[in-house]
Formats: structure tokens, C-alpha cells, sequence
């Protein structure tokens, strides 16, 4: 590059060559998939691998938010499918209110005397909690019947967490590692607490039926699978512009230097804290959006999908598709859910041995545990790494020391917080 | 028919000689005297019949009412004699006479009338009885007996134990008499001053029996009124709506006083509006408009005034009856004077029940902190002196487990093969930690959070595996018959075997870590090479081999800690992930690198879940939920933990 | 001249060792000064203590025409002050390019929400150049700092520095690891900025240290032991026994 020539201010599409190669492949490929699905097109593609691509494109989504939190700001969040869970849990309950709400009320209408609102109310809360020995409505259950005050938790709960939570870590200085076990501690405690019965979110049954629509029970299946697929693939697009307009500016110098060394960027006089904040809120609002976008697709929500398991399987999507670059989690969610969906689905054939058939139901979790093992070992930079190698990008030459993301990790500086 | 069976009879009487019957025994004469009243059988008139048999002080006595007890008795339809006798078959009595227990001979059974005393007769003979079994020679008797009246004591009891204690023989069943009989006599003694003087003697007690004898006196009754009676026996007064006395139930005591109208329930109220609809209309409201409660309560209102239906109390006429009563309780147990002594020894007991609790819940939370710290200490090798990261810690925990129940199914005598187990488990789980070091986190050092994701990889993949090759049910990992059973010290405290034998391990195991860190080469070398690894390597220290040996070291015995585990809880491939975030979360917040840090959290967070289980008791996963939650908070104010390096070392 | 730094009774130990003892210490603005001292005097520490790192165990340090006590102050408050520090070893942001890096550093509202929405104004740009023109990296500008030879990095981090635009610059050993000729640009960016604003250069090279021509402090186990200039201080026996032992 010549030295006058300053940058000037430039669509982020055009700046960044892969947001724009990102939302044509992205647009081509929901175009594509709803030419060959059976709600709108030739039917080639099942309704229920239609969902199975939506919920992808949610996992994408949430995995940008994790890239974001992680690749770029250096915070390994164990928490963030916590907030996914909960942007689920927002809206299932408003999916099984009014559901159940309508089904009541058609048992209801066939009584003698029109039903009191007492009656409408007790009949929902006993359909709904019988499970749980319960017939009463939580207090959390306050806004359930109206969805544009769930839709507003799907926001509201996973960033009020995240900014509390986060405002606590981060105000005393936990870093690194120990960040990542008082998130995981988080998401633990916040999964326990699910699975009691007494949490009002009917314990370890979660809430099902979520993929029925309330009022759209004359619309087939196949068309709702469709809206929602355009419906995560609109949010994804979104969310990557997002991410992309966030990392650009300056905004994003300034997390990559808290990423890369956090008290030098103290010493420049930036509120380190609040950075960590913003962006950890913010990420966490993003996966409460792709947790409610997902969920009605899945059907069912359970505690067991908060655990903090879970998180981490979105760190290995992240690190698999290679962190610190946004296609880059995009990748490594679609391809790591999409084989996983297809070992655990046992349409992958069995490996006979002789002496012994590996069954991959059995075997994947050892496969992806060994291959993740791996990555990180050999190819840190993920599949994202081969784009490099594609176009010949080579990193800049740092004289022998590694300073990448794990330079904002680095042990000394993690004791001395 | 009759008469040719009775002729029948006298003849087969002659025909089988049998010995003479001791007609003029003193028993016989006492049971003829009351053979009216024995033959009739009534529930209300025995009662002198068996008062006299058991005051008879004749030794047959007790026979007689053994064997009236159990419909052995029976009469001869002619003579009017009792006998007791066995069925030889359907038709044929082998009699005995109840003076001596002689057999008189077999005959048949026309002639007799079997005594079938009901189940109310029997419980007085009973109770008769004990009076006999509490004197009995043979002391198992006697202590059934005293079993007896511990299940179900009766207010006779009392003369009978109180009768047998100058005679007794045996000390300890001397000593349970008259304990028994102070239990006795603050149920029934005859005067007030009595049964205070034993309700005092009870002061302190620990025993279940105690406060079962106590709670009787204490009883209440709710009753309520305009004013506020000044009785002695009334005990607090309650206000409708509270936790004691919910409002619907402080209503339904005033109905059923005839102090209020009844109310209706809602179903109830529907049925009825149902059951009068006319014309679309209810009492001349469209039934369309009655979707809420007002509007029903005033269609019911109608039609009670129509006389259709009965009226009902209205909200506010509840409210209005419920605040113009009082409601109290009312001692209905005892006399004031003792259930005042009696309230008074409940409170100590209690006092001394929640102290002992205290005690108990300690000893609990101890053995959870000594479980928590087995579960920690090799992390607080690896992670603490290291700095690794290991999320794979709980696996070795479960390897070391499963190691323990393989070796089970080999040598099966179960002493032998935990001690197989325990050194076996640290080989198997060093070999595995070494394997780890070598061939993955060497690679990673000063990179943690690659570390934490790629150990979090060989977790997921360690699980699976022992999944494959184990199953998903739980394995049993057997204690030795010697850690069986438990330490009781009394009705409250007692503590498990196996749990004192986790925390002396957990004990013995700080003491190896003391003695291999402080005392030993490689403790040493550990020490050099974390405090600078390039110093040490530069004298001559192997900071390769060093850390190898570190990690396995910590691997190990987080190995025996699972062998530990596995007999305390079930062995299964998810066991590791149990402990895995509250053994970090004991290390952090114990404080990285330091031993005694670990022990001072293991110790915190134990007494911690213990202590909220203690509020709710139910709920475990709550009081994990709040543990959590509390050591995040915590964290905020010792970000370094309890006990935190300072200064230049904590920055080195 | 008026006082921009005051420290007063300042000490701070770890597990016990007193790294700092009982120093005091002021400095005027626009004023050049050079601390010296052995290795383990205390030198990083007493930066430290200023930029909000470290917390003394007690004393005072009072800070602008406002006396504000920097005790109580973060160390991106403190930094947003105006107090700049350049670390021993160059630390900039080796994934970005030297623009990113100065732009980081421009004095600018360092708020989360005005640094998302902010948009570098034409004269933004301008001074980056013109801070890049002196230090030098003009040619750079768009390389990744971290493909900068060590020097460079030095540079990158003074006009880093520069671009905070603080009012009181400690620097820590900004010669270590340059050429001569590269000392001698370090020498005249110092000399520079010390025209506007006050500079404490921490520095172990005498010779260096006698071509910024300036009043000197001798550190000593934590507390001063001489100041004045170099002369004057390299005369001073006791300043000759901690150097060169007895």
C-alpha cells in the first residue's frame, strides 16, 4: 500500500469483500433451499431437513455472536448457549401459552355458562404444569400471554444476565481461564435451577410443542418450516452485518487490543471493563435472538440444553471453524452441527471391523472429541485457515512469539488478576 | 336332630374314656363363677370377668387368658367346663384341663362350643396379659411385652409395669421398665404433680419416644369466638390468613360452629347456575354475560333470592365474619399445669435436638468437604502448581472408578480388591495423565484456553468411550462389610463408616501432597520449574520430565480419589462431570497454588451446600443453584481467593 | 513553574519487601526529568504506582492544578487524565496496522458507545499522518505493527503515546534494544514533547541519559537518594557506592 493514500469511508460491504461474498452465498443458498422444499418448490428437500437447515443457520447465528465474544474480544464465554436457552425459553412460553390458551378455550366454549378469566387461566396453568404436580401460574409466566412483551424478554433476559453477570466478573478483574469457569459456573447453576420443578418452567420436562404455531394451526408444516428458515437466514444476514460493522471500526481495534493485551489498552485510557460489557451483552442479546428463532423450529426446550455442555460445543464449533475471522464461525457451526446431525442420526455407515462394527451413535462423540483434540493441536486457524491458504495470506511475521488470541490469555497476566 | 346328636355325643363321650377333668381346681371354680359373662362374649360386660381372672393371682391364669386369647378355649355344652384344646381334625378335639395342663383325651367337637372372643374382648385380655408376660420368667417374654406396650400403650399398662418393677431381675430390662413407666406416667398418672415430676425427669432427652409421649399433651384445637376467652388452657391466638390458619379454613371452623353461613365453592356455584338455566337466561341474566365471577356471584345472588337455591356468604360477608371472630388455640391434651411442664421440656428438647442437628449437619458437611477435596486436590496440582487447565480432571476421576469396579469383578473379596484398586487406579490414571501431558498439553503451555477446549475434547471423548464399553446404567463400586454401618452417637447424630473413611483419606492425601511438595526431590523440582521454568532448567532440572511427572502425579490421585468416590456414590461414565466445576470452583476459590487454600474451600463450599440443604432440605439442586451463585459473588470480593499470593509472586 | 505531580510518603511492600520506601517525588509541568537507579530500586514499581497499577500501602499522590488524588483513580481514568506510559518492552497491537494502532491512541471520548459510532474526521486522519511523519513510520502506516523491527515498535509506541497527548509522558527505557541512530531520534521526540508537557524518562544508559540534558533522580531500595543534574549526582558518594558497589 502507498502511505497518502487514507482510507476513506467505504459501504462495509465493499470494505470487507467477505460480508458481501458471505450474504450472496447466504441469500443463494435460502433461495435455493426453499426452490427444492415441499412447502414452496419441487420438494426435494424434507420438511424436516428444512428445519434441520433453519436451526443450523440459528446455531450460525449464535455462533457469530460466540466468534465475537471470543475471537475478537478474547472472553471465552462458556455461557452463551445460556442465553440462547433463555431467548428459547422467552418465547416458548409465550408459544405454549396461547396455544394451550386456544385449545382451553375451544374446551371451554362447548360448557354450559361462558368461562370467567379464572377458569381460562387455571385450565392453561393445570395443562401446563399437570406434569409437574402444579396448577398455578409462576410469577415468571406474568408476561406469557403477551407476545410482544416475550418477545421483548427474548432481548431483555439474556442481556439483563449478561450485564449483571458480567458487570461482576468484570469489575474485579477476572480474566482468561477463570472468566471461563465462572461462566461455566453460571451456566450451571442457571441449568440446575431449570430443572427444578419448582422453577416454573416445568423442571426437566422444558416446554414442548413449540413448533405448533398458535393460529396457525391450518398452515402445514412445510410453509411454517419455510418462514422460519427465512426467518434465521434474514437474522443471520443481519446479525454478520452487524458483527461486521461492529469489528470494522474503531470499535473493533479496540476489542482486538483487549483481546491481544488487556492492560495495555487501560494504559490508553480506554474503560476496558465497559468494552467487555458492551460486547458480552451485546453477544449475549444476539444468542437469545438466535435461541428464539431456533427453538419453535426444534419443538422442544429442556434444561439439559442450557448445560454448560452446550457452551462448549459452541467454543469448538467456533474454534473448528476458526476464530477471529466472522465466515469463519459461520463455517465451523454449519459443518460441525450439520455431521453431527448426520453421525447422531445414524445415517453414517457402520465401520465393520471384523472383531468389532463401530457404531457411529456410539463412536461420534469420540470422533469429534479426538478430531477437536486435533484442531486445536495442528490447525488453530480452523477450516477458516484454508481460506488463507486459498488466497496465499500469510500473517505478519512476529519474530518467533506468538501473539494472537492467546495473547490476551496469557498465564502471568491471569495470575496477577 | 339335636337331641340325637347330644345322645350321639354322650355316647361317643363314653365310648372314649378319657381322665377325669379336675372339676373342683381353684382356675375352674374362678372360670365357673364367671362363666356367664365369658360365654357371652360382650365387649361391655367382660370387663369383671377378666379383671377377676387376672386379680386371681392363680399362676393358671395366664394360660387361660392366653388361650381365650387365641380361640383355644372352649366350653363343654354340658358340664358347663372349660378346657383348651388343638383341632386333630375337621370332627375331633384333643382337650386339655386348664388346672395342671393335662390332656384329658380326643373327642369330638359336637360337644364343645369353641369361645370366639372379638377383636375388642382380645385387646382387653391382652392388656390383661401383660401384667402376666411383664413377671414372666423367661426374659424374652418380658421384653416383647415391653415392645408391646412401647407400640401401643394403654392407660392399664401402667399399673401392670409399675406392679413388675420391684420384681425384676434384669438391670437393662429393669432400667427400659422404668423409663417405660415414666413414659407411662406423664400419659396417664393419676395426678397432675405426678405426671409434671416425670415429664421433668425427661428434661434434655434425645429420644424419639420422649417427644412422642410429649406431643399428645401439647395438642390443640382451634376453636373460635367473639372475645378472646381467658381460660388457662388457650395457647396463642392465629389470624385467619396466615400460614397456621389459611383463610378458607379459619371460615369453614366458623360454619362448621354455625357461627357464619357457608360459602360455595366455585364448581359448585357453576353446577348450580347450570342446573337453573331457562331460556338461555339464569334467574334473568343471559347466561352469555356470566364469563366472570361478579357476574356469577350476582346471577347466584338472584336466584337465592328467588329461594331457588340456598343463600351463600358473599366475600365480604366472610371478611366481615372473619374479623369479628377470634381464633385461638385451645390445649385439649392435658391439664394447663402440664402441658405448661410439658411445653417447657419440649423446648429444651428441641433446643438440644438443633443443637445435636447443628452437630449432625456438620459431620455432613465435613464428608462433602472431604469428598469435594478428594475431587479437588489433584487439581489443585494440575491447575493450582501447574497452571493446566485439565477439563478432562473428572474423567480420571471416573477412570480411576471404573478401575475400581474392574478389579472388583476379579478378586471378588471386597477388602482385598479396593486395596488392589487404589494403587492400581493411580497407575492406570498417572499412565493416562502422562499419555495426556506427552502427546497433547506440553503442546499448549501458556496457551489456556486452548488447553481448557482441548482437554475439554479428550473429556467428551473419554466419556463416550467408558460409555461404550460400560453401558450407560450405574456400576457398583462394593465397600468392605467393615465400612458398613454407621457411627450412631445418638437418636440424631450418627455418621456413616465410609464417610469418616473418605475424610481420614482426604486427610492422609493432604499429607502426601505436604510431604511430596515439601519434602521430597521432585516436590522440589516442582517448585523450581513453576517458579522459573528457565532457572531450573538451567541447574540442571529436566522441566520436561518434571511437568510430565507433575501432571501424572496430579492425574493419580485423582484416580484414587475416584475409588474413593465410587464407593460413596454410583460409578457412571458422567460421575466426572459431577464434580468437575465445583472441584475449579473449590480450587479458585480456595485460591490457585495454594494447598491449604484448596482445603479452606473444599471446606467453605461443603459447609456451604450443606448449610443451604439445611433450609430446604428437598432440595438439592436448589442448594447447588445458591452455592454457585454465592461463590460467583464471592469470587467479586476475593477475586484471588481466600488465601491469595501477593506482590511480585502472584505476577511471576 | 507549577507542580503537575506531586508524590509524597509513598511506600508499598510485597510478602514483606519494601519496594518502595517512603518515596516522594514531584515533577513541574512541561518539565524533562530522568529517574536512574540499580535494578531493583523501585523504578516500575513508582510507575506503576502513578499509572494506577500498583496500590501504595500508603501516601499520597496528587496529581494537576486540581489536586486530584490518583489513588482512588482506575488506570483508564487515570490514563484519560492525562498520564501516558510506555512500557519497557514495546507493547503495541501487533495484529493491526501502525494507522489502527494510532488512531487507538488519538485523544478522543474512549466511551464504548462514541467509540462504536466514531468516524475519524479528515483532521483525525491528518494527524495521524503527521504523528506518523514524526516518528518516522510514515512509509508504514499500513503494516501490520507487528511486521515493525523492534526500534519501530519503540517509535510506534512513543507516538502512541504522543497521540494520547498526555500532559505528564513516563517513559521506560525507550533506548533499550535501538541503534545510535535511533537513540538519537528518541532523544530529540523526548526533548520535543517535553516543550509542552511534563516527561519522566526512566533509564539504566548514562550516556543517554546525558544527552537529554536534565535534571536527574537517583533512585535507591525505594526511596530517592540524590537528585539534580547528572553532574551533580554522579559526584554525590553515596550515588557512586550503589553504583558501582563498595
Amino acid at each position: 500500500m502507498t502511505d497518502a493514500a487514507l482510507p476513506r469511508r467505504q459501504p462495509i460491504a465493499l470494505r470487507f469483500p467477505s460480508v458481501m461474498i458471505f450474504l450472496a452465498i447466504l441469500a443463494l443458498f435460502t433461495v435455493g433451499v426453499t426452490i427444492l422444499s415441499e412447502g414452496f418448490g419441487i420438494g426435494v428437500i424434507s420438511t424436516s431437513f428444512i428445519k434441520t437447515l433453519g436451526k443450523t443457520l440459528c446455531l450460525c447465528l449464535v455462533a457469530l455472536a460466540m466468534d465475537l465474544v471470543w475471537g475478537y474480544c478474547g472472553i471465552l464465554s462458556l455461557g452463551h448457549m445460556a442465553f440462547f436457552g433463555l431467548g428459547g425459553y422467552a418465547i416458548g412460553m409465550w408459544l405454549m401459552y396461547a396455544r394451550t390458551e386456544i385449545i382451553v378455550l375451544e374446551s371451554l366454549s362447548a360448557a354450559p355458562l361462558p368461562p370467567t378469566p379464572t377458569e381460562v387461566s387455571d385450565g392453561i396453568a393445570s395443562q401446563i404444569f399437570g406434569v409437574v404436580g402444579a396448577s398455578e401460574f409462576p410469577p415468571v409466566w406474568a408476561f406469557a400471554h403477551s407476545l410482544p412483551l416475550q418477545l421483548l424478554a427474548v432481548v431483555l433476559v439474556p442481556g439483563l444476565l449478561a450485564l449483571v453477570f458480567g458487570w461482576l466478573a468484570f469489575r474485579s478483574r477476572v480474566t482468561g481461564v477463570y472468566l471461563s469457569i465462572l461462566t461455566q459456573a453460571m451456566t450451571l447453576a442457571l441449568s440446575l435451577h431449570l430443572f427444578q420443578n419448582d422453577s416454573g418452567l416445568r423442571g426437566n420436562n422444558g416446554l414442548s410443542g413449540l413448533q405448533n404455531i398458535p393460529g396457525l394451526s391450518d398452515t402445514p408444516q412445510s410453509t411454517v418450516s419455510i418462514w422460519f428458515f427465512w426467518a434465521s437466514a434474514v437474522a443471520l444476514g443481519l446479525g454478520y452485518l452487524l458483527c461486521a460493522w461492529v469489528v470494522s471500526g474503531k470499535f473493533g481495534s479496540v476489542i482486538r487490543a483487549i483481546r491481544d493485551d488487556e492492560a495495555r489498552v487501560r494504559f490508553l485510557g480506554y474503560p476496558v471493563e465497559a468494552f467487555k460489557l458492551a460486547i458480552f451483552t451485546l453477544t449475549a442479546v444476539i444468542a437469545g435472538i438466535a435461541g428464539a428463532l431456533y427453538y419453535p423450529q426444534a419443538g422442544i426446550i429442556n434444561p439439559a440444553e442450557i448445560a454448560p455442555i452446550a457452551s462448549i460445543y459452541l467454543a469448538v464449533w467456533v474454534a473448528i471453524g476458526g476464530r477471529g475471522r466472522l465466515y469463519g464461525a459461520v463455517i465451523g457451526a454449519a459443518f460441525v452441527s450439520l455431521v453431527s446431525t448426520w453421525f447422531t442420526g445414524g445415517q453414517a455407515p457402520d465401520i465393520n471391523l471384523g472383531f468389532y462394527t463401530i457404531n457411529w451413535v456410539d463412536w461420534w462423540t469420540v470422533l469429534l472429541g479426538v478430531s477437536f483434540v486435533c484442531v486445536t493441536l495442528f490447525a488453530p486457524k480452523g477450516i477458516g485457515g484454508l481460506v488463507d491458504i486459498l488466497i496465499d495470506r500469510k500473517s505478519p511475521s512476529r519474530h518467533g512469539a506468538d501473539l494472537g488470541p492467546d495473547q490476551g490469555a496469557l498465564r502471568e497476566q491471569e495470575a496477577e488478576k | 336332630m339335636l337331641r340325637f346328636a347330644a345322645i350321639f355325643s354322650a355316647c361317643l363321650t363314653l365310648a372314649f374314656p378319657t381322665s377325669a377333668q379336675q372339676t373342683d381346681a381353684p382356675i375352674q371354680q374362678l372360670l365357673q363363677s364367671q362363666s356367664e359373662l365369658i360365654v357371652e362374649s360382650s365387649r361391655v360386660t367382660i370387663g369383671p370377668a377378666i379383671d377377676a381372672l387376672a386379680n386371681s393371682g392363680l399362676p393358671a391364669a395366664q394360660v387361660v387368658m392366653d388361650k381365650w386369647q387365641t380361640r383355644e378355649m372352649w366350653v363343654n355344652a354340658e358340664t358347663g367346663l372349660f378346657v383348651y384344646a388343638e383341632e386333630v381334625d375337621g370332627d375331633a378335639l384333643r382337650i386339655f384341663d386348664f388346672a395342671d395342663g393335662s390332656e384329658i383325651g380326643v373327642v369330638p367337637d359336637d360337644g364343645f362350643e369353641q369361645l370366639k372372643p372379638n377383636s375388642g374382648i382380645r385387646g382387653l385380655i391382652g392388656t390383661a396379659l401383660v401384667q402376666f408376660q411383664l413377671s414372666d420368667t423367661d426374659p424374652d417374654t418380658r421384653r416383647r411385652a415391653l415392645d408391646a406396650i412401647e407400640r401401643g400403650a394403654e392407660e392399664s399398662h401402667l399399673a401392670a409395669l409399675r406392679a413388675s418393677l420391684a420384681k425384676e431381675p434384669d438391670a437393662v430390662i429393669l432400667a427400659r421398665k422404668q423409663r417405660l413407666e415414666r413414659l407411662l406416667t406423664i400419659a396417664y398418672g393419676a395426678t397432675n404433680e405426678e405426671r409434671i415430676v416425670a415429664i421433668q425427669s425427661f428434661d434434655g432427652d434425645l429420644g424419639v419416644d420422649v417427644r412422642a409421649a410429649l406431643n399428645p399433651l401439647v395438642a390443640v384445637r382451634v376453636e373460635a369466638a367473639e372475645t378472646l376467652p381467658s381460660d388457662p388452657d388457650i395457647g396463642r391466638s392465629l389470624d385467619p390468613g396466615s400460614d397456621a390458619l389459611p383463610r378458607n379454613d379459619a371460615y369453614a371452623l366458623l360454619v362448621d360452629a354455625d357461627l357464619a353461613k357457608p360459602r360455595i365453592s366455585v364448581e359448585d356455584q357453576r353446577e348450580a347456575l347450570i342446573a337453573n338455566i331457562a331460556d338461555g337466561q339464569v334467574a334473568g341474566i343471559q347466561v352469555a354475560t356470566l364469563d366472570s365471577q361478579t357476574a356469577r356471584d350476582m346471577a347466584y345472588a338472584a336466584l337465592a333470592d328467588q329461594g331457588t337455591v340456598t343463600a351463600v356468604a358473599t366475600e365480604a360477608e366472610v371478611d366481615e365474619r372473619l374479623s369479628d371472630h377470634v381464633f385461638y388455640e385451645r390445649y385439649i391434651g392435658a391439664p394447663p399445669e402440664v402441658v405448661a411442664a410439658a411445653l417447657l421440656a419440649l423446648e429444651a428438647i428441641e433446643n438440644k435436638v438443633a443443637l445435636n442437628q447443628a452437630f449432625d449437619l456438620g459431620l455432613d458437611a465435613l464428608s462433602l468437604a472431604s469428598i469435594y477435596f478428594l475431587a479437588a486436590i489433584g487439581l489443585a496440582i494440575t491447575f493450582g502448581v501447574m497452571g493446566v487447565i485439565n477439563m478432562a480432571h473428572g474423567e480420571f476421576i471416573m477412570m480411576g472408578a471404573y478401575t475400581g469396579y474392574v478389579v472388583q469383578l476379579f478378586i471378588p473379596d471386597y477388602t482385598l480388591s479396593i486395596l488392589v484398586a487404589i494403587p492400581l487406579a493411580f497407575a492406570v490414571t498417572f499412565g493416562a495423565g502422562v499419555a495426556m501431558e506427552r502427546l497433547v498439553i506440553r503442546w499448549l503451555y501458556h496457551r489456556p484456553l486452548e488447553t481448557l477446549l482441548a482437554t475439554f475434547g479428550i473429556s467428551i471423548a473419554l466419556q463416550q468411550l467408558a460409555k461404550n464399553i460400560f453401558g450407560t446404567q450405574a456400576r457398583p463400586l462394593t465397600a468392605p462389610g467393615w465400612l458398613d454401618g454407621s457411627l450412631v452417637i445418638n437418636d440424631i447424630v450418627s455418621i456413616s463408616y465410609i464417610r469418616i473413611a473418605i475424610f481420614v483419606l482426604a486427610l492422609l492425601f493432604l499429607a502426601l501432597f505436604l510431604f511430596v511438595m515439601n519434602r521430597t526431590r521432585l516436590g522440589l523440582e516442582v517448585r523450581a520449574v513453576t517458579q522459573n521454568p528457565r532457572m531450573a532448567a538451567s541447574m540442571g532440572i529436566n522441566p520436561d520430565k518434571i511437568n510430565m511427572l507433575t501432571f501424572g502425579f496430579g492425574s493419580g490421585i485423582a484416580g484414587i480419589a475416584g475409588v474413593a468416590i465410587g464407593l460413596y456414590a454410583k460409578v457412571t461414565s458422567e460421575m466426572g462431570s459431577d464434580y468437575i466445576v465445583q472441584s475449579f470452583m473449590t480450587v479458585v476459590v480456595g485460591g490457585v497454588g495454594n494447598i491449604w487454600g484448596t482445603l479452606l474451600g473444599a471446606t467453605m463450599v461443603g459447609f456451604l451446600q450443606k448449610g443451604i440443604e439445611w433450609f430446604n432440605p428437598s432440595n438439592t439442586l436448589a442448594a447447588q443453584t445458591y452455592m454457585i451463585l454465592f461463590i460467583i459473588l464471592f469470587i467479586q470480593f476475593r477475586p484471588k481467593g481466600i488465601i491469595a499470593l501477593k506482590g511480585r509472586a502472584a505476577e511471576a | 513553574m507549577s507542580t503537575l505531580l506531586e508524590v509524597s510518603g509513598v511506600s508499598v511492600s510485597f510478602d514483606g519487601f519494601k519496594a518502595i520506601n517512603n518515596l516522594s517525588f514531584q515533577i513541574a509541568e512541561r518539565e524533562l526529568r530522568a529517574v536512574i537507579g540499580p535494578n531493583g530500586a523501585g523504578k516500575t514499581t513508582f510507575m506503576d504506582i502513578i499509572t494506577g497499577k500498583t496500590k501504595p500501602d500508603e501516601g499520597r499522590v496528587i496529581y494537576g492544578e486540581k489536586s486530584v488524588s490518583l489513588l482512588k483513580m482506575s488506570e483508564s481514568k487515570i490514563a484519560q487524565a492525562g498520564v501516558g506510559r510506555k512500557f519497557q518492552r514495546p507493547t503495541v497491537f501487533e495484529d493491526q496496522s501502525v494507522f489502527d494502532n494510532l488512531m487507538m491512541a488519538l485523544k478522543k471520548t474512549r466511551s464504548p458507545l462514541a467509540v462504536l459510532f466514531f468516524k475519524p474526521a479528515s483532521e483525525d486522519n491528518d494527524k495521524v499522518a503527521a504523528l506518523a511523519e514524526q516518528i518516522g513510520l510514515s512509509a508504514a502506516l499500513y503494516r501490520k505493527s507487528g511486521e515493525l523491527s523492534h526500534g519501530q515498535k519503540q517509535w510506534l509506541e512513543i507516538g502512541m503515546l504522543l497521540a494520547q497527548d498526555p500532559r505528564l509522558l513516563l517513559v521506560d527505557e525507550p533506548a533499550a534494544g535501538m541503534t545510535p541512530s535511533e537513540r538519537e531520534h528518541t532523544t530529540d521526540i523526548l526533548r520535543e514533547a517535553a516543550k509542552t508537557r511534563a516527561v519522566v524518562v526512566v533509564e539504566h544508559d548514562m550516556e543517554f541519559v546525558r544527552r537529554l540534558n536534565c535534571k536527574v533522580t537517583v533512585l535507591h531500595e525505594g526511596s530517592v537518594l540524590a537528585e539534580g543534574s547528572l553532574d551533580h549526582v554522579t559526584k554525590n558518594q553515596q550515588v557512586i557506592e550503589v553504583y558501582l558497589g563498595r
